[in-house]
């Protein structure tokens, strides 16, 4: 059994806060500076021009690419064979706690949905755990902004709505939420499972790299289709008119119960951050 | 080419905008999102004074990360504006003329904007980097309680916007996304 200090998770994670902030995951800005190539419309292209250049910005002066530096999302896969030394949620809250501040990033936690007073350090963390084989423990931060998460839905179709029920639901997500999760965006979309279990694959497609593919072929197929249709909309960057709504549709799915076809889909925007670290 | 408006934005400079307009913004803004619009809006429901002065006032709708050592802001884009709509009716009322924000806005507050005139702008959603260049001083001036969503004063510099929705209520979030589908027709 390996033994691993809870210090080194609280570190891990700290940096991870930082790093994610500040640094857009190459596979987004290839999606973003191939789009800049491709866009037709000159507006469109021009926003596409100022958004490389923040990122860029950010990363050179080492300030938050957006100022929505998001609900900590991490993701940890834990080896069976790892011991952790001392309370690994309090770990992972504390390198949260310390990241946004040592890193000048915006606290946007409230306390609770109706009372709403910020907790000051932008924990509590929204954590998810897998137990993995192993020994190694793999930490992914993705810090996910509101505008985006504020525009995502989810629906149990019935069996009977078949593939064509689920390329409505995700095209429709898309229009309805037009300009406001600034668009380009990134598509998460789960399919399958329970209701609970359909969001959480929507939310992990979203870390999925950007320029991948579903491995089965009738899915990546499928994230090719909803990727094009979503792309004749016309919103744009912005919402101001473009080819350029969405940069890449992710699929992830699971089986589901005989009676069910659970679609939920997690809109993230063009600031589409995520950062992982073995340990 | 961008036409440069220095601020305050008096209701004859909103007259002259149409959406679709790029503009840079030079003087002082204010900052608001969501819980400083629910104070104001609760102090004027109550017919009290509110701590700054709303007429020809332009609110951009941000909550900054925080500044460090040297810097007049942190990273400052803008915030999803329709969750001000419920708001944003109230202060126009009362003179405010300019909104910066992303996203759309509502039938009332378009309303609103018609009625005692008054520009939606938009600036570059996820560009808060980008954008913080051009905001050169920053002060809390009320409900510093509130930390990123307390209200601050901006000076801004050549402050890129769009006029997304104008005091006629021409929407460049339709007009846009028309012309470039229309475009792709006539390339058929």
């Amino acid at each position: 059994m390996r033994e691993l200090s809870a210090e080194i998770i609280a570190n891990t994670v700290k940096r991870l806060c930082i790093e994610a902030n500040l640094r857009l995951p190459k596979d987004i800005k290839a999606c973003i500076e191939n789009s800049f190539d491709t866009e037709p419309w000159a507006g469109a292209k021009d926003i596409l021009g100022k958004i490389i250049e923040n990122y860029t910005i950010a990363e050179n002066e080492l300030k938050p690419i957006c100022q929505d530096t998001g609900a900590a999302c991490v993701f940890v896969k834990i080896g069976q064979d790892v011991h952790i030394n001392g309370n690994l949620t309090d770990a992972i809250n504390e390198g949260v706690r310390q990241g946004y501040k040592e890193g000048f990033l915006r606290k946007s936690i409230v306390n609770d949905p109706i009372e709403r007073i910020n907790t000051g350090d932008n924990t509590p963390a929204m954590i998810y755990y897998d137990i993995v084989e192993g020994d190694k423990v793999e930490i992914t931060l993705a810090p996910k902004g509101f505008g985006s998460e504020n525009m995502s839905r989810i629906k149990m179709l019935k069996p009977s709505d078949s593939v064509e029920g689920v390329i409505d639901f995700v095209v429709d997500t898309v229009m309805k939420a037009g300009s406001n999760p600034c668009p380009p965006i990134v598509v998460g979309v789960g399919i399958g499972g329970t209701f609970d279990k359909c969001a959480y694959l929507a939310k992990k497609a979203l870390l999925r790299e950007a320029q991948s593919e579903n491995p089965v072929p009738y899915y990546a197929e499928l994230e090719r289709t909803l990727l094009n249709k979503i792309n004749a909309l016309g919103i744009g960057p912005q919402g101001f008119g473009g080819k350029t709504t969405a940069l890449a549709v992710n699929i992830e799915t699971m089986p589901t119960h005989i009676a069910g076809l659970p679609v939920a889909v997690n809109i993230n925007c063009h600031v589409t951050r995520h950062v992982k670290e073995v340990i | 080419m961008e036409i440069k408006i220095t601020l305050p934005l008096t209701k004859d400079k909103v007259k002259e905008l149409k959406a679709g307009d790029s503009c840079l913004l030079t003087g002082v803004m204010y900052t608001g999102r969501d819980a400083a619009h629910k104070r104001l809006f609760d102090l004027i429901k109550e017919g009290k004074k509110l701590p700054l002065d709303i007429k020809d006032s332009t609110f951009y709708f941000v909550g900054p990360t925080p500044k460090k050592e040297g810097e007049a802001i942190g990273s400052a884009g803008p915030t999803t504006s329709y969750r001000m709509d419920a708001y944003s009716p109230a202060l126009i009322a009362l003179g405010q003329t300019g909104m910066i924000g992303k996203g759309k806005r509502n039938d009332d507050v378009i309303k609103a904007m018609k009625k005692y005139g008054a520009v939606y702008f938009g600036a570059i959603g996820g560009c808060g980097a980008l954008l913080s260049k051009c905001i050169k001083r920053s002060e809390v001036v009320a409900y510093e309680d509130l930390g990123t969503e307390a209200i601050h004063r901006l000076e801004v510099e050549n402050f890129p916007v769009v006029v997304v929705i104008d005091s006629y209520g021409n929407n460049l979030y339709e007009t846009g996304k028309k012309a470039y589908l229309e475009s792709l027709k006539e390339e058929k």
